[in-house]
């Protein structure tokens, strides 16, 4: 076919342009989603509890994203630094994954259990208090604002209907493990599980 | 077919002007996370001021706002010149302005509220999302129905372009942002883990392939040859990289995600086609530049035409600097450091800005009836403060990603890492400030810019503009 063709044809053109960038995205998504690699959870990982969830989505909202990453490359330098590297298989339940494109923070895909709760609280609200050349913002509102227990039960049924596997009862408690509990409380709850299923230390 | 009828130059004033307040919006907050990432204390403990909150408001509104502005802008102004006629359907060309705007304003109060997806360039949520859709099939709508109309049998070539951006980004919108909401502001993406990674840098990437590239080269295609006054340097080259970039962007994604847990046959894939998109990216380059031959000369004296070249260097410069990146090699050092930072400015401000900022000031005269803007000085100005800006930008950041790299993967003899991550971060300090400085002087080109255009739209009342016949 003559390019001459194409030009002169506004639909045959459209057609043409959804052929050439339908290909790509294709052979490289479609395969993937069929893949137990990607999609099967590793031994030890389970849907987050309700708690740990809220602390996740909190950990959305403000953007820690921006500057952690939580994807242990498998380089010695890394694994040296940060534990065993990230598989797969530890991610299937993350919406959004948080693999990170910068690393202004360390990353934190095994930071469970490395600092006490009372180092992440403190350490959340002032950073400059415990790490003096640290550039990162305090975040203390989380310390005063509180978990909604009613909007939990609601996630959970929706994680459920998209296949994370809860069980009836999970739901159920979901409200009253949240109740009483400050966003600082859920994040440091997720937090404090990060990569735990794998020892970081060797 | 009525050729009394008059160029529909509303619409394109509109998005002109929001360009220009857009841009200076969008850099504005660039320079506070730029001083946050310095000054910690500027986060001042509010939520809504807070780095990691702004720093998506600060990629959203360069993007979408300023970006997408000048894209309605020029691609509204480019169909119907090539076309000759009018553009299509007046109100829905309306809507397309006020529906975009009103998205941007959406998301400047959503994002510093935490109102967020947490995906890269897709943060915003879902209502949004479904405006957005609509906003863009509208879009589609004016812009595929005012070439159905044309006057003249053959398409320009700024017009694949600009139809493969619209396209394109209608596709990546919709399946990265497919979701299932839990309240009006909070909803959870249905892909999970890697497979959401995929489907993020699938989109991520081809947001700067088809956003930030066909789009601008869209632009290019009109702007560079008539400010020249040279036709375009080469059809068949035209034809041959038109195709193979929207082809091969596509399937360049994974190179956002080397060395994670994405498969090898992904990451592999991703490398392969990023190297191979140095040859289309090129292409277009070399179109462009060579567009200038037999007019070199008008670099002298001609402003507008040094930042379209500029332009188009730096976007040589970050199609080579991307393969680059992208050899898995290279990537293990440059990823999760300031030199993606520094890749990435070198092509927003070198060459997505720069091109932009020549085409409003070679359009901004033609909308409002006036041979040229206000002051030719002043636009001189603004392109030296826009290069050494930029220049200083990405030079910092290169310095500083490739030492952080290099720290990072420092041993001792006995095997221990050499340098503790706070290390790292301190020894960045001086590059985040000489960062600061080029985007401020960069910022500082804005405003000199606002003042010409606020003095070239006030001076003159525009008038509506007869269409052409075709020659």
């Amino acid at each position: 076919m003559r390019h001459e063709t194409i030009e002169k044809s506004i639909n045959l053109m459209m057609v043409l342009i959804v052929l050439a960038i339908s290909i790509g995205g294709f052979v490289e998504l479609i395969p993937l989603m069929l893949s137990s690699d990607a999609t099967e959870p590793d031994e030890g990982i389970a849907p987050y509890s309700a708690l740990r969830l809220a602390g996740r989505d909190v950990y959305v909202r403000e953007g820690c994203y921006n500057c952690h990453s939580q994807m242990i490359r498998p380089f010695r330098s890394e694994t040296e630094r940060y534990g065993p590297y990230t598989t797969a298989g530890e991610t299937v339940y993350d919406r959004p994954f948080q693999f990170g494109s910068k690393r202004t923070g360390p990353d934190l895909a095994r930071v469970g259990g490395r600092y006490s709760d009372d180092w992440q609280r403190l350490h959340l609200i002032d950073p400059r208090a415990l790490v003096p050349e640290s550039n990162m913002p305090g975040y203390p509102w989380l310390a005063q604002n509180m978990v909604d227990p009613d909007l939990i039960t609601i996630k959970l049924r929706t994680l459920k209907m998209l296949g994370d596997p809860y069980t009836d009862e999970q739901i159920a408690a979901a409200s009253s493990e949240v109740e009483g509990k400050t966003e600082m409380d859920a994040v440091i709850a997720y937090l404090q599980e990060l990569g735990t299923n794998r020892s970081a230390r060797r | 077919m009525d050729t009394t009828a008059t160029y529909n130059d509303t619409v394109v004033r509109q998005f002109t002007i929001m360009t220009v307040v857009w841009g200076i919006v969008g850099m504005l907050v660039g320079v506070l996370i730029a001083a946050q990432l310095m000054w910690p204390q500027l986060n001042f403990d509010l939520p809504f001021l807070t780095y990691s909150r702004l720093r998506p408001l600060h990629t959203n509104a360069v993007i979408f706002a300023f970006g997408g502005s000048a894209l309605f802008a020029t691609s509204y102004y480019v169909v119907q010149r090539t076309c000759h006629v009018r553009l299509a359907f007046n109100k829905l060309a309306a809507f397309t302005f006020w529906g975009w705007q009103a998205i941007i304003v959406l998301a400047a109060v959503t994002l510093p509220l935490g109102i967020t997806q947490g995906k890269e360039y897709a943060e915003l949520e879902w209502p949004i999302d479904l405006l957005i859709a609509v906003v863009w099939v509208a879009y589609a709508v004016v812009f595929f129905s005012t070439i159905g109309m044309r006057r003249i049998k053959h398409i320009y070539v700024a017009n694949w372009f600009y139809g493969a951006f619209i396209i394109t980004v209608a596709v990546l919108h919709i399946f990265n942002n497919l979701a299932v909401p839990v309240s009006l502001t909070k909803s959870y993406t249905i892909y999970t883990g890697v497979v959401d990674g995929m489907m993020q840098w699938w989109y991520g990437h081809n947001a700067v392939g088809f956003f930030l590239t066909a789009g601008f080269l869209g632009m290019m295609y009109y702007f560079v040859p008539k400010q020249a006054g040279r036709p375009v340097y080469s059809y068949r080259l035209s034809v041959v990289h038109f195709w193979s970039l929207i082809a091969v962007y596509m399937w360049a994604g994974p190179h956002h995600l080397h060395y994670t847990s994405l498969p090898d046959w992904a990451q592999t894939l991703g490398m392969v086609f990023s190297i191979v998109l140095l040859a289309p990216s090129w292409g277009g380059m070399i179109n462009g530049i060579m567009t200038l031959s037999g007019a070199w000369h008008k670099l002298r004296s001609d402003p507008i035409l040094k930042f379209m070249i500029v332009a188009l260097s730096f976007y040589g410069m970050s199609t080579f600097e991307g393969p680059m990146m992208s050899i898995k090699t290279v990537n293990a050092l440059s990823h999760y450091t300031e030199w993606t930072i520094g890749h990435v400015h070198s092509g927003a401000l070198g060459w997505v800005a720069m091109m932009t900022i020549g085409s409003v000031y070679s359009l901004l005269p033609r909308l409002y009836n006036r041979d040229s803007m206000h002051s030719i000085k002043l636009i001189d100005a603004h392109f030296w403060t826009s290069t050494i800006g930029v220049v200083l930008y990405a030079v910092s950041m290169w310095v500083a990603g490739i030492g952080e790299g290099l720290m990072s993967r420092a041993v001792n003899a006995d095997g221990t890492l050499t340098y503790a991550f706070i290390e790292i971060l301190a020894s960045k300090y001086p590059y985040y400030g000489m960062r600061l400085v080029g985007g401020l002087v960069f910022f500082s080109g804005m405003i000199i810019m606002a003042y010409n255009v606020w003095r070239t739209v006030s001076e003159k009342k525009p008038v509506p503009v007869a269409v052409m016949d075709p020659a």
